[in-house]
């Protein structure tokens, strides 16, 4: 019982960073299955949802801030792929990879312009961040909140990919690119969509994690979307279910490490595992396999 | 066959203009060291435009000329710039500096120049043993795999148990500088041109066959892993020699401060200058740091103008904001950069302007002919 106690607050922090870095990593892997594109602005549009939400709550009311701040954030994603990346399209993978970064440069430099390089007090959310007790440890609701509010959100997204029209479109857009448009998908309306699904799942994932690390900063971005993007690597790229549970692996070995004094290496820990996962298994636990044809 | 040796004879003499052109910049350059006062911000930004010159050519070496999409550049700067503070802090400063760590358990120093060697060798050699596993990757992973390499090397670096040879999270100082701004432009410059000679050999011309197309290079008889290996390699080794001037240049270091977006810096640079350009990245950088820190320092400060109108938008954070505008508008609209891939010479330059006479000749006789027709 007692080394329960002891580790259940490191595994409850490992399960709720896990849930977050999923809905991050949903965004990673579903650019990459349908463009081929590392988006690596991705982090950063997290953490300006994070910074809309500071923003907000103190023009609007609460409950009118998280909408506003998901559709907020869901039209930056939208207007970032059709101003950096749409017109690159047939350009090569290397110029609309270097974009990316060009984007995730300008986005990390707007916040520290806007505010003054300063760490922003995330507003606490009143239920979500209150703190509970179970088994004897103590941590806060939204840690509970985030793996089922997650897993829901997964599940409504696989079914919406499964078994509606557009998912299908999703779908035959990432298997083939000009084949689809030429059965008539329309593909940057499609590829339109995947932003703001990313996106919006993106700013909930922003949501729950700033709500328990409560301090936004210009940088706060970076690492997340790098820990996701190798969570959607380690789940095989492309495979929703992948991502998911590899951001929960890594979420979980991350914060083990953290509970056995390793703090330094938990960051390079999660490198480590990426680089395994490329040499050894490259198409990921749930990837498909595909080979280049001359 | 006499026109071939002719063109060669008259591309040679080329050469040695554009050897002296350079030298003559150098000679400026002293000259302006004994007349201007030496802390005036135009040796700040040579110095550091000539260190930055070096990584951005280090780099376009692998991304420009070889195609591989690496993202580690920070990592082997930071390896360059260790090695060199650790191995040449005197022993009579150990103790202060490793004021945590009892004076570190390295008790000699190495003279500068093959301390700064080393850091090119330890970071090379960190390369060949990474390059293992990680060359094997396609372009966006490989991108990926070399920046969390990076940031395990900056992890390592921190480690406290390693912290009697790195000093664990705290600064490196007291090591040996350089004064004079000739000192990293002669480095620069003698590296650069090592890099051109490569670029221009027979392994040059293989890197950029595997850039333009791997298959057809491997069915050509070229063995990619090795001329990847050397490739990865050989730019290791400049960013690390560049890591160890940029801590010369810094007077401190701290592995904290190499991030990955000093590698997209880099990057940046290399984009702004043209990918596969080495004097576009030259040229790009003394532009950018020039830039960042003298010419746009002035966006960082509120302004108030003598009618008293406050000019909006300025203040800290500006000059990064418009930096990244730039840099968007060039990857987006400009994806060639300042050079694209040619290359700067007088030769070119020369060639250039010879075209464009005969175009402006060919355009005057034109127009008259139309004239006199006009006229009859």
């Amino acid at each position: 019982m007692d080394f329960v106690q002891a580790n259940l607050p490191y595994l409850l922090a490992g399960i709720s960073v896990g849930g977050q870095y999923a809905l991050i990593a949903i965004g990673y892997t579903m650019v990459y299955g349908i463009l081929r594109l590392i988006n690596f602005a991705h982090g950063d549009v997290f953490m300006v949802a994070g910074l809309l939400m500071v923003y907000l709550v103190t023009a609007v009311p609460l409950a009118a801030a998280i909408p506003l701040m998901i559709l907020f954030t869901v039209l930056i994603g939208f207007t970032i792929e059709r101003v950096a990346y749409k017109p690159l399209r047939s350009a090569p993978r290397m110029s609309i990879m270097i974009s990316a970064i060009g984007v995730s440069y300008l986005i990390q430099n707007l916040a520290y312009y806007v505010t003054g390089g300063l760490a922003k007090t995330y507003p606490s959310i009143p239920w979500v961040s209150d703190t509970v007790t179970i088994l004897g440890a103590t941590t806060r609701r939204v840690t509970l909140i985030t793996p089922v509010l997650t897993i829901i959100l997964v599940i409504a997204l696989v079914a919406l990919i499964k078994y509606t029209k557009i998912g299908m479109a999703m779908r035959a857009v990432s298997r083939d690119f000009e084949t689809s448009q030429l059965m008539g998908i329309k593909v940057d309306s499609v590829i339109s969509i995947t932003f703001i699904i990313g996106t919006g799942l993106a700013a909930v994932g922003s949501l729950l994690f700033f709500s328990s690390y409560t301090a936004v900063t210009p940088v706060a971005g970076a690492m997340p979307g790098l820990k996701a993007f190798v969570a959607a690597v380690f789940g095989g790229i492309g495979s929703i279910p992948g991502a998911v549970l590899g951001a929960f692996i890594i979420g979980i070995c991350e914060n083990i490490i953290k509970g056995l004094g390793w703090t330094t290496f938990s960051d390079a820990f999660t490198f480590a595992l990426l680089i395994v996962i490329l040499v050894v298994k490259p198409s990921g636990l749930f990837g498909e396999k595909n080979t280049d044809k001359v | 066959m006499e026109q071939n040796m002719l063109r060669k004879k008259r591309s040679l003499k080329y050469t040695y203009i554009d050897c002296a052109i350079i030298i003559g910049l150098f000679v400026l350059l002293a000259v302006l060291e004994n007349i201007m006062m030496p802390t005036h911000i135009f040796f700040t930004v040579v110095k550091k435009g000539a260190i930055y010159a070096l990584l951005a050519v280090s780099m376009n070496l692998l991304n420009g000329f070889t195609g591989l999409f690496s993202l580690g550049q920070a990592g082997f700067m930071l390896i360059g710039a260790y090695t060199y503070a650790i191995f040449t802090i005197p022993l009579e400063m150990r103790e202060s500096v490793y004021m945590y760590y009892d004076g570190g358990i390295i008790n000699f120093t190495l003279p500068v120049v093959v301390a700064v060697i080393l850091a090119g060798i330890m970071a090379a050699a960190f390369a060949f043993l990474i390059g293992w596993p990680v060359l094997r990757l396609k372009s966006d992973y490989l991108a990926i795999a070399t920046l969390g390499f990076a940031e395990i090397i900056r992890a390592i670096f921190q480690w406290d148990k390693l912290g009697v040879i790195t000093n664990g999270a705290n600064l490196l100082r007291r090591y040996p500088k350089f004064t004079s701004a000739l000192v990293p432009c002669a480095v620069a410059a003698l590296c650069i041109a090592i890099i051109l000679l490569l670029i221009n050999s027979s392994y040059g011309r293989a890197f950029k066959a595997i850039r333009d197309d791997e298959i057809a290079a491997e069915a050509m008889g070229i063995n990619l892993f090795r001329h990847k290996q050397m490739s990865f390699m050989t730019s290791s080794f400049f960013a690390g020699i560049g890591g160890a001037l940029l801590a010369m240049f810094q007077t401190t270091v701290q592995a904290n401060a190499f991030k990955s977006a000093m590698t997209y810096e880099i990057l940046l640079i290399v984009v702004i200058g043209g990918i596969g350009s080495v004097s576009g990245s030259v040229l790009a950088s003394f532009l950018y740091i020039a830039a960042s820190e003298w010419w746009l320092r002035f966006l960082d400060s509120p302004m108030v103008l003598d009618n008293g109108f406050q000019v909006p938008l300025l203040r800290v954070g500006f000059r990064k904001v418009v930096f990244s505008v730039v840099i968007m508008i060039i990857v987006l609209f400009y994806s060639r950069g300042l050079m694209g891939d040619k290359e700067l010479r007088t030769e070119n330059v020369v060639n250039g302007f010879r075209k464009s006479k005969k175009k402006l000749r060919e355009w005057i006789s034109d127009r008259r002919k139309k004239n006199r027709e006009v006229a009859e």
